[in-house]
């Protein structure tokens, strides 16, 4: 039941591609001036985007989750040091060089794959600039000094008498009158000038030591800006470069879904699970897409190709041993003769477990493979739910599966606002958030540590964990 | 109509203002010209390569108006042809749009679309508040005030900074200008005291500007605070206990006077002790609420989205309005308290003026500068000087002056820039 085409690994093709040269890199800020310009296999090419892109994408939704910036902070850094781990200077780390190598090569990467529409390039510059505030606002202090010696800024540090007469008249704020005020065009500062943050004087603006930052963040917007504009208009010639075309459209597509996923290739479900527990887990702890795909197969005693392929793979993560998973799909293929399961099905899910050709073992799918690959046809109940359903079945759909779960129809105008946005993933985080606040989850916690949903088994393994958790506390309280 | 825009209305002027320069610039052939026509018929995406055309276009349409959008990255009469891509607005007067009836809970004398010379004084307070935290805070320089020819007046800064300006800076600029913030459903409008106790500078320059006109406008000429649903609002400024005092004693007395009522809140907000541990304690000490209502009844009203994107379209001044038939003529700022909205000319007015005037003084001699376009024979410059036998004349010239304060810039830049080479 599952094609060899469909589920090939990635190809490491390991080829030389076509960036190349230098390597200085003395702080762990970057403005990325210079393109990096030494030799970059494709793989490297391919991972330094695809983890950065894992960060990028997660700020976008922290943001779709109207997340505060500290909030953010936390639940970034968790992923950053995952993926894209950037160590400051003082920890002497040998692969401080590699880190910030990366960190280079994945940034150009993108501006590749994200200068080529307004749009893209206003999410990208938005995300980008976000990650350096995070990290300017974590980097060591004494770096960091360093770091804004190394540029020019064009800034200038206000004579004493300037700030006399322009601080002194109304006594603005007593605690910065002694402090250093540096000067720059307004137009440099204009989320300061908005809150009235500075004084203005003829055009200029006094920026207090303490928003010193912003003028920085201004800058690295600004320089980004610029950038991608003139990366959009060199770009065609780069697309003669036929190996890089589909790696950069991926990752764009990757952006515009909302990606970063680390349960692909994890296969550790439940121990024990067998094929009759199916139906109460599908009902506790399964995500919308899954759910749907479950009530097709009980009502349709059948699901198409890559109905199967979606679910089959779940069902592997979940926890699904290969026998039971054969008694599963045997029994839910009711109407269906003996011998053409056998011949028929029989192999595909065994392919599917690595028992068959060549014994890969295949990553469940993600929520943007589901999202990207295989539009669905009229008769299919593959794909995401909240993307690919009406709005109005949406709605029903939802409020059908959840509803047991605390899911109302006062819920739906949020959840279908985050739809028409496009942000499928934080509809469904939202809706996970809905459904389990009765075991005690709050808006914003999303699937835990403030994680969107980005992949089915991680919905339910999160899921079945806080049941366990639930039940677990419950034993104590009946004992005490 | 027709005969106010083939006679009298000022193209040449209009041109040198948004061109800057005597040769037409993309200033003005990539600037985008909005037509409504009878019928609310509405035209946009026009463009022209002279003035010239601008008025044979007019003159063709008789449109009741015609507005100014911005300078665009290509000709706009070419959008349809021209990739999205390569269609954004480059460059934009920073304009601003204040209106009479933003003021209604604060004025007695006038409501909605009525204005008349009393009112017209928030205008004119707004008017010096705003010029000169433009010039002073920001630096700018070249600044056309307009009456919107019925109940508002409009405001085009044409410095070069100005026009460059994008739309985040724009939404900046109007952030540290706006102070009246929140609906119907706000009763306190004024929160402009984050993080330290006085106001910020600019606000202490503006309150100083503000706080004779409170008294002499608010409190003596419009009486605000007569009626019991307008004291009623101004107690919801106050803090509890204080309010609870004053209701009591004003219900008693009724007919108490503005001044006099503002004398009690004087009275009663200096005596009122902030409770200890109070949350607004921080903000709310009995100079900051007095600031802040004073803030509240005197400071400019914007109309902040038509100054936040470069692409807003604004009524071209020398319009005519068409509730009033009066002319958006531009005013000058320095004497502003004295400009009455009733004595500016209507359209009707100026054609009998017109017609009255002794027949046009032969061609040549000082007029030939003022032709539309330069060229006197085209038909659309032959009455190009009948505006200097009307009432409309020291409107013109107010924006001949300016446009040549502009044209002056560029000539100074251009000289710069042959030095620097
Ligand atoms: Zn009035």
């Amino acid at each position: 039941m599952i094609s060899r085409r469909e589920l090939q690994a990635t190809s490491k093709d390991a080829k030389p591609g076509v960036v190349q040269t230098h390597s200085k890199y003395p702080f762990r800020l970057n403005f990325y001036d210079r393109p990096p310009v030494e030799e970059i296999t494709i793989e490297q090419f391919e991972t330094a985007a695809l983890d950065r892109l894992r960060v990028l994408a997660e700020i976008e939704s922290c943001f779709a989750r109207n997340r505060t910036f500290e909030e953010m902070g936390k639940v970034i850094v968790g992923i950053w040091d995952k993926y894209l781990p950037l160590h400051s200077s003082t920890a002497h780390l040998e692969r401080l060089e590699e880190e910030r190598r990366k960190d280079h090569i994945g940034h150009f990467v993108l501006r590749l794959a994200f200068c080529r529409s307004e749009d893209l390039r206003r999410r990208f510059v938005k995300a980008e600039t976000t990650l350096f505030k995070l990290r300017y606002q974590s980097d060591d202090h004494n770096e960091r000094e360093k770091f804004l010696k190394s540029r020019d800024f064009d800034w200038v540090v206000a004579s004493p008498e300037e700030i006399q007469d322009l601080i002194t008249p109304t006594s603005y704020d007593p605690a910065s009158k002694s402090s250093t005020y540096y000067k720059v065009k307004w137009t440099r500062v204009p989320d300061l000038v908005e809150k009235r943050k500075v004084v203005l004087k003829g055009g200029m603006a006094y920026v207090p030591a303490a928003e010193q930052a912003s003028i920085v963040y201004q800058e690295f917007q600004r320089h980004l800006e610029k950038d991608l504009e003139a990366t959009a208009k060199a770009l065609p010639r780069l697309d003669e470069d036929t190996r890089l075309i589909p790696i950069l459209d991926n990752l764009s597509k990757g952006f515009q879904a909302g990606i970063s996923s680390e349960w692909a290739g994890k296969t550790e479900g439940q121990e024990g699970l067998t094929a009759d527990m199916i139906d109460e887990m599908a009902y506790k702890h399964y995500p919308a897409c899954m759910r749907n795909l479950h009530m097709a197969l009980r009502r349709d005693k059948h699901l198409k190709h890559f109905g199967r392929l979606q679910y089959g793979l779940f069902l592997k993560v979940l926890g699904l041993s290969i026998d039971e998973a054969l008694a599963f799909w045997r029994k839910a293929f009711s109407t269906m003769q003996d011998d053409k399961f056998n011949k028929e099905y029989r192999y595909n899910i065994r392919h599917s477990y690595g028992l068959e050709g060549k014994r890969a073992n295949y990553a469940a799918m993600s929520c943007q493979q589901i999202l990207m690959s295989h539009e669905p046809g009229s008769g299919d109940s593959h794909g995401c739910p909240y993307r690919h359903f009406s709005a109005d079945n949406l709605q029903s759909a939802l409020l059908t599966m959840y509803s047991d779960h605390g899911l109302t129809s006062q819920d739906m105008p949020e959840i279908m606002h985050m739809v028409k946005q496009k942000h499928y993933h934080v509809a469904c985080t939202r809706v996970f958030e809905i459904t389990h606040a009765h075991q005690g989850v709050k808006k914003g916690e999303g699937v835990g540590g403030g994680e969107s949903v980005t992949h089915p088994n991680q919905y339910a393994a999160r899921s079945r964990e806080l049941e366990k958790k639930e039940n677990g506390d419950g034993d104590v309280v009946m004992q005490g | 109509m027709l005969a106010f825009y083939r006679r009298l209305y000022p193209f040449k002027s209009l041109f040198t203002w948004l061109n800057h320069e005597h040769a037409p610039t993309k200033l003005f052939t990539h600037r985008e010209f909005a037509f409504t026509l009878q019928g609310d018929v509405y035209l946009r995406y026009n463009s022209f390569a002279t003035p010239d055309d601008l008025k044979k276009q007019v003159c063709a349409y008789n449109p009741t108006r015609f507005e100014i959008g911005p300078v665009y990255s290509a000709r706009p009469r070419d959008k349809k042809t021209v990739r999205d891509a390569a269609f954004s607005p480059q460059l934009r007067e920073l304009v601003f749009d204040i209106d009479m009836s933003d003021y209604d809970p604060v004025r007695t004398c006038c409501a909605a679309a009525d204005i008349c010379r009393r009112c017209w004084q928030f205008i004119a307070a707004a008017v010096r508040v705003l010029d000169r935290a433009l010039r002073d805070q920001f630096g700018y320089t070249h600044l056309l005030w307009v009456y919107s020819g019925r109940r508002g007046i409009h405001l085009w800064v044409s410095d070069r900074e100005a026009l460059e300006l994008t739309d985040e800076q724009r939404r900046a600029l109007v952030g540290w200008l706006t102070v009246i913030q929140g609906g119907k459903e706000m009763h306190k409008k004024v929160n402009v005291r984050v993080g330290g106790k006085s106001l910020p500078p600019s606000l202490a320059q503006a309150y100083k500007m503000l706080e004779p006109v409170f008294h002499e406008l608010i409190l003596e000429d419009q009486d605000v605070f007569a009626s019991e649903e307008r004291w009623q609002a101004l107690l919801h400024l106050v803090p509890d206990a204080v309010r609870e005092k004053l209701k009591n004693a004003w219900e008693r007395d009724p007919h108490r006077a503005s001044a006099d009522k503002w004398q009690n809140v004087l009275d009663e907000v200096d005596a009122w002790k902030p409770p200890a541990r109070h949350a607004a304690s921080q903000t709310q000490t009995p100079a900051a609420i007095k600031e802040d209502i004073v803030l509240q009844y005197t400071y400019p009203r914007l109309d902040a989205e038509v100054s936040k994107h470069r692409n807003h379209l604004l009524k071209a001044p020398f319009c005519v309005h068409p509730k009033t038939g009066r002319v958006c003529v531009p005013v000058d700022p320095r004497t502003i308290d004295r400009f009455d909205p009733g004595r500016v000319p209507t359209v009707h007015q100026l054609l009998r003026e017109l017609d009255a005037a002794a027949p046009p003084a032969p061609s040549g001699g000082g007029e030939t500068g003022e032709g539309v376009g330069g060229d006197k024979v085209t038909a659309a410059g032959e009455h190009h000087a009948d505006w200097e036998r009307t009432s409309l004349k020291p409107y013109v010239e107010l924006l001949d002056r300016h446009a040549r304060g502009l044209m002056e810039e560029t000539r100074r830049a251009k000289q710069k820039m042959d030095l620097s080479w």
